[in-house]
């Protein structure tokens, strides 16, 4: 019998090893898999590639791990936020890496790599700073930047529902980048609020089939639901 | 000399805006554009982070942090919207889906260069979001922002000064003085917004020429 649903945070990051890359889900803190960053933080992996639109918020998750040192390098479009404040330290310091990334090349390298293609070209960015010694081509009149997925070795992404094949449903804007991140990653960890029986989730509506999912835990709902 | 205030520019822009176009709104000035649609007029607003439907704010009380904006202000949904995933939402953009965008900018160039990501100092913290994508992808690129900056120097410049976030791309400017289109042979004035604006006194606050074809 498939069960990909784990008891804890910790069981299902237990074997993160340092230097791993890991897709964080969340835009903002929709779809932020807070249980499981901190089970990243408690579980003590570093010198961590992490890749998530932002960098940070406040003093808890993402910027948690970055506050404790286990971030060597963050892929994201958007680190600057009012409260970035343990980003923007270590940036200034240096001890941490920044790669900067349009949002929307971001969300096509995921799914580049979940997709198994080995590059594209896109219009973004072409002319900018951004697209700076990287191979750019004329294609039919219009100039394109050639770009490169990004792999993950672990993802950690949050969803409403799932079941024990790790077929899963969001909620809302919550959805963002989990179903890219989902397919790009060797393991991807899904926190959920729900788990469900096999076919409580209408095929019609499964987001995320579960072929690209590995693990499960369900985390009691502590949100706000008007 | 009256120049238009932030919400009068916001209105300004709602006239160029169709029944039926998808549109995306950048983060501050281009927000309030929403306020002044006609409830009778049918826009889609698209929000990067995986809405199409985007709706007004919600009643105090009613938030919910499933459904935030690309501001990440909470958010609600249209009667008939829909949520996607950010590949998908970015497809919507670069793949030239969106009508129309509206984005603030430090400066616009007479070619359609855009200059709104980042001021260039060196220990400024980066951010570009969907600025770059958006400035590639949606067919028509309005830019809003106060024609001057504090020190009385044109916005509107002959080459950005400050880096770029997309290249020839902007369709339409929409600024406290004046509506001005960019087309390939240099900048047209659509009209003058502020009351008791000359032409001739635009054209020296401008600094970039400025064609004119005074209405017959």
């Amino acid at each position: 019998m498939i069960d990909k649903i784990l008891q804890s945070p910790a069981a299902a990051l237990a074997d993160v090893p340092d230097g791993a890359t890991i897709l964080i889900g969340g835009f903002g803190n929709a779809g932020m898999p807070s249980a499981l960053i901190e089970a990243l933080l408690a579980q003590g992996a570093k010198n961590l590639t992490v890749v998530n639109n932002n960098a940070g918020n406040a003093d808890g998750g993402l910027a948690a791990l970055i506050a404790a040192k286990r971030v060597r390098k963050i892929l994201c479009s958007f680190p600057r936020q009012t409260d970035s404040w343990h980003f923007d330290k270590a940036w200034r310091t240096g001890e941490l890496e920044l790669e900067l990334v349009p949002q929307g090349t971001l969300a096509e390298r995921i799914r580049a790599a979940g997709a198994g293609v080995g590059a594209f070209y896109t219009p973004t960015a072409f002319g900018t700073r951004l697209a700076e010694g990287k191979e750019t081509r004329n294609i039919n009149g219009r100039d394109y930047v050639l770009e490169y997925p990004i792999h993950g070795d672990y993802a950690l992404i949050k969803a409403d529902r799932a079941d024990r094949w790790g077929t899963l449903a969001y909620r809302k804007t919550a959805r963002n980048f989990g179903p890219i991140r989902a397919a790009a990653a060797k393991c991807t960890v899904v926190q959920v609020r729900e788990t469900v029986a096999l076919g409580a989730i209408d095929p019609e509506h499964v987001v995320t089939p579960g072929i690209f999912v590995q693990r499960v835990v369900q985390i009691a709902a502590l949100r706000k639901v008007a | 000399m009256k120049k238009l205030d932030r919400n009068q520019i916001a209105a300004r822009v709602v006239r160029d805006i169709p029944e039926g176009a998808y549109v995306n709104l950048g983060i501050g000035l281009p927000t309030l554009v929403a306020n002044h649609i006609p409830k009778d007029r049918e826009v889609l607003l698209h929000s990067e982070n995986g809405i199409l439907g985007l709706g007004p704010k919600p009643a105090p009380g009613q938030e919910d942090e499933d459904l935030i904006d690309a501001g990440k202000a909470p958010a609600t949904i249209v009667q008939g919207g829909s949520y996607f995933h950010h590949a998908d939402s970015f497809g919507m953009i670069r793949g030239g889906h969106i009508d129309i965008c509206v984005l603030g900018a430090f400066q616009v160039a007479a070619n359609g260069d855009i200059a709104n990501w980042h001021t260039g100092e060196a220990d400024a913290i980066p951010a570009v979001g969907g600025a770059m994508d958006l400035a590639a992808g949606a067919k028509q690129v309005f830019v809003t922002m106060e024609h001057l900056t504090k020190q009385g120097e044109s916005k509107i410049v002959e080459r950005c000064s400050y880096p770029l976030t997309g290249v020839r791309c902007v369709t339409r400017v929409y600024t406290d003085l004046a509506v001005i289109d960019i087309k390939a042979d240099g900048l047209h004035l659509v009209e003058i917004c502020a009351e008791g604006l000359s032409f001739e006194e635009l054209q020296k606050l401008n600094g970039v020429p400025l064609k004119w074809k005074a209405a017959a």
